[in-house]
C-alpha cells in the first residue's frame, strides 16, 4: 500500500464526537498516523505479520493503519467506552479485524511476550501530570520488539533519560520531528488551531 | 475478543497471585474467517500458553485442539486447528473470570472491560 493511499483511508475515519478533555482526547490526524506506521514498517519491519498493540487507541486511527499495513493481529486498548464504540465502527467500515480492550493502560499487566510492537499517541500529561511517562513505562513492559510513540519536542531530553535509565530501553531514538495540528476542539482553546512540535520516537526494550 | 488476546490478559486486582489465565464463560461466540498465515502461526506456537488456549477454545465450543502442542514438526492440519482457535473464534458476549478471586470481567460486543473498581487497585 502506498503512503498516499493509506493517508486517504485514514482520513475517512470517524473521530471523537464528544471528546473528553480530562483524557486529553485529540484525534491522531491521517498525516501523522500514516507516516508513523509507514516508517515503522518500511524502515524497521515492525508492523507486517506482527502483533501490534495500540495504547490509548481512542477512535482507532493507529490501529487501523497497522491493520491496513498487514499486521497479523492488532489490539486497541482504551479506557473510554464511547471511543471504543467509534473505533469498532471504524474497523467495520474499513473491513479490518481489530480486537479492543477497555482498561486503564497504566495499570495493565499482560502475560507473556505475544505483543511485538506497541504504537501510541499517548496523553501529553497536560491534564494528568506524568501521564505521558506512565504510558511509556507501560508500553516498554509489553512490547517485545519496539515502541513507537509521540511526545512533545520540549520533553525530548527528559524522555530519553527516563527511557534509558528507568524503562528498560536498549535504545531511544527520535525518528523525526512532526508538527501536530490541533484544531480548536475544546472551549478553552483560544486560537482556531495550534500546531505543536512533536517527536516520533522509536524505543527498543532490552530482552527479558 | 479472540483467544490470542485472552492468552495475555490477567487479573490485576491487588493481592491476587494466580492472575492468569482467566476462565471464559461464553454466552455468544461468532466465527470470523481470517487469512491463514503458517509462518506467523509457527512463530506464535512458542509464545502461546497452550493449556490456556485449549481451555479457552473448549469454553467457546471448539474441542479439536490436541491437549499438547506438537514438538518439532507442526503439520498443516494441526496449524489449521491452531489458526481457527487462536484467530477465528470471537467471544461477543460473556465474562472472563479470575480463577483466584472469582471476579468477573464482562465482555460486551466483543470488548472485555478490565477496569478495576477503586478498592481493587
Amino acid at each position: 500500500m502506498k503512503l498516499k493511499q493509506l493517508e486517504g483511508l485514514l482520513g475517512d475515519l470517524q473521530q471523537f464526537s464528544n471528546p473528553k478533555v480530562e483524557l486529553e482526547q485529540y484525534p491522531t490526524g491521517p498525516h501523522i498516523a500514516s507516516r508513523m506506521l509507514f516508517t515503522a514498517e518500511n524502515s524497521y519491519g515492525d508492523i507486517t505479520d506482527k502483533v501490534v498493540a495500540d495504547f490509548g487507541c481512542g477512535c482507532g486511527t493507529l490501529s487501523a493503519a497497522a491493520s491496513l499495513l498487514d499486521a497479523a493481529c492488532v489490539i486497541g486498548f482504551d479506557i473510554d467506552p464511547q471511543s471504543l464504540e467509534t473505533a469498532t465502527l471504524n474497523a467495520e467500515e474499513l473491513e479490518v479485524e481489530i480486537d479492543f480492550v477497555q482498561c486503564d493502560v497504566t495499570k495493565l499487566e499482560l502475560e507473556g511476550q505475544i505483543v511485538d510492537t506497541v504504537v501510541m499517541n499517548p496523553p501529553f500529561g497536560t491534564r494528568k501530570k506524568g501521564a505521558d511517562m506512565e504510558f511509556l513505562s507501560a508500553a516498554m513492559k509489553v512490547a517485545s520488539q519496539a515502541v513507537y510513540s509521540l511526545h512533545k519536542t520540549s520533553t525530548r531530553e527528559h524522555i530519553k533519560r527516563a527511557a534509558l535509565r528507568d524503562f528498560n530501553a536498549k535504545s531511544a531514538e527520535v525518528i523525526c520531528e512532526l508538527r501536530y495540528d490541533l484544531p480548536k476542539l475544546y472551549k478553552f482553546h483560544k486560537r482556531k488551531e495550534v500546531d505543536i512540535a512533536v517527536d516520533l520516537w522509536r524505543f527498543e526494550p532490552r530482552q527479558n | 475478543m479472540r483467544l490470542i488476546m485472552h492468552n495475555m490478559l490477567t487479573c490485576n486486582i491487588k493481592g491476587v497471585i494466580n492472575k492468569s489465565p482467566l476462565r471464559i464463560e461464553a454466552e455468544k461466540v461468532i466465527k470470523k474467517e481470517v487469512d491463514f498465515n503458517p509462518d506467523f502461526l509457527r512463530h506464535m506456537l512458542a509464545k502461546i500458553e497452550w493449556k490456556a488456549l485449549v481451555d479457552g477454545a473448549r469454553s467457546m465450543g471448539y474441542t479439536e485442539l490436541p491437549v499438547h502442542a506438537p514438538g518439532i514438526e507442526s503439520d498443516e492440519p494441526f496449524l489449521r486447528k491452531f489458526h481457527h482457535a487462536l484467530l477465528e473464534l470471537n467471544l461477543e458476549e460473556g465474562s472472563l473470570v479470575c480463577q483466584e478471586s472469582g471476579r468477573k470481567f464482562p465482555v460486551n460486543k466483543g470488548v472485555p472491560n478490565m477496569l478495576l473498581h477503586e478498592k481493587e487497585v
